[in-house]
């Protein structure tokens, strides 16, 4: 049984966690209005250069595309890039990112496939480490960015476009939590190499361009900044539902303090009526059998 | 006069989405204008500014840092890197982007690289021109 003063004590300690949980829930949901406007002020951009490349592309024979649309006709090397976040207590977030990329890494493993990680944020590369510590090329942290940047998504895709160009890999996927709402964040899995034309937007240009310079510059040039949009997209969307998920997850921490303040102040209660109902039994008692 | 619908989007959000009249936009092998009904087009673009007139005949101009331009029946879209009010845009702006462009040239290794850095360097440079003719004017 215990002590009334180790009662108070657990009490203080459950409180001063639930003032914790309480402020982290605040910041989260400031911070979660700023990533989610970005997020989608981001969107038109992402959305105009899948048109735009969808119209370039379908004028685009297969053999003479580059290799960043055509890919390089092998499908032996996967990268994937697991994109997650710097911190954890965000409920299932990280963990439900990177367990998209696992299974996609097991099967791919299981068709005898190479599979090569490139993680950037530093909680996906602890969760994946245990089993693909092999596997893992690189890891980019974000840790000192406080606004995500268009400069940063590039950086991200200079790296991949470089790993492409030196022959490393065949195909690369990105994994990431598309923000859908503060309850759901959906993990999702990116083909950006070789490109993926959306295919109803192709389906509706068959306008014949004109291009200055030449189709082939401009195709060459809109790959690359192709991938840095879907990159920054992700990382944006990645953004916003982290801050999503860690407020939601600081909801539940806080209400489960509260319950268990009530449920220990209820037991803390009791036991000091108990003890006075004790004493009062012994002095009368006493004061009976004089 | 006839308006179609133009869009200006950076990677961080969409800045202008309207009709228009008439847009002059600086591509990479000289600048042209946009108008209602223009024939399919395709082009990158050269650090330059963008001139709007909207509906209205009024003017509104913007500095953009390369990107694409896009028209196609719908309307004209451009993809820019970086787009600022000229208003904006002071001398250090200026002066930035000129060390940018000279450090790039300089990194160049590749002939690729210094023809591309070599021919962005000169576009910067005719745009420091023109920002600076226009001060002494005014």
């Amino acid at each position: 049984m215990a002590s009334l003063k180790d009662l108070r004590n657990r009490i203080a300690s459950v409180k001063a966690t639930q003032k914790i949980t309480k402020a982290m829930q605040m910041v989260a949901a400031a911070k979660l209005r700023r990533a989610q406007s970005a997020a989608e002020a981001a969107r038109p951009y992402a959305e105009r250069m899948g048109v735009v490349l969808a119209n370039v592309a379908s004028g685009v024979t297969a053999s003479s595309a580059p290799r960043l649309l055509a890919g390089t006709g092998k499908d032996d090397v996967h990268l994937l890039v697991v994109f997650t976040a710097e911190r954890g207590l965000c409920g299932a977030f990280n963990s439900s990112i990177t367990r998209l990329a696992r299974d996609r890494a097991n099967t791919l493993l299981a068709q005898g496939k190479t599979v090569k990680i490139l993680c950037v944020g530093k909680k996906g590369y602890d969760l994946l480490r245990r089993q693909f510590a092999k596997h893992i090329i690189e890891v980019v942290e974000l840790r000192s960015v406080r606004t995500l940047a268009f400069e940063h998504g590039d950086m991200v895709a200079r790296k991949i476009t470089a790993l492409f160009d030196a022959g490393e890999f065949d195909v690369a996927t990105i994994f990431f939590a598309r923000f859908r709402s503060v309850i759901q964040q959906i993990p999702t899995a990116q083909q950006i190499i070789p490109a993926e034309i959306p295919a109803a937007a192709a389906g509706g240009a068959s306008v014949s361009y004109e291009y200055e310079p030449e189709e082939s510059d401009i195709l060459e040039a809109l790959l690359p900044r192709n991938i840095a949009v879907q990159v920054f997209r992700a990382l944006l969307e990645n953004a916003a539902s982290e801050q999503g998920a860690r407020m939601s997850a600081m909801d539940s921490a806080t209400r489960n303090a509260g319950e268990m303040i009530r449920k220990q102040t209820m037991q803390y209660n009791r036991t000091r009526q108990a003890m006075i109902t004790k004493e009062l039994i012994e002095i009368i008692s006493g004061a009976e059998a004089l | 006069m006839a308006t179609f619908n133009f869009e200006l989007v950076s990677p961080e959000r969409l800045l202008f989405a309207g009709p228009v009249e008439q847009v002059v936009v600086p591509g990479a092998e000289g600048d042209f204008a946009v108008l209602k009904d223009h024939a399919p087009l395709m082009s990158s673009l050269r650090p330059g500014v963008i001139v709007v007139t909207d509906d209205k005949n009024q003017t509104q101009r913007l500095f953009v840092r390369g990107g694409f331009a896009d028209v196609s029946p719908s309307g004209l879209t451009i993809l820019a890197e970086q787009a600022v009010p000229v208003q904006e845009i002071t001398d250090e702006f200026i002066a930035v982007e000129v060390k940018a462009a000279e450090d790039e040239f300089a990194a160049a290794s590749t002939e690729d690289e210094r023809r591309v850095s070599q021919e962005r360097l000169a576009q910067v440079l005719a745009l420091r021109d023109q920002f600076l003719s226009r001060t002494h004017v005014q």
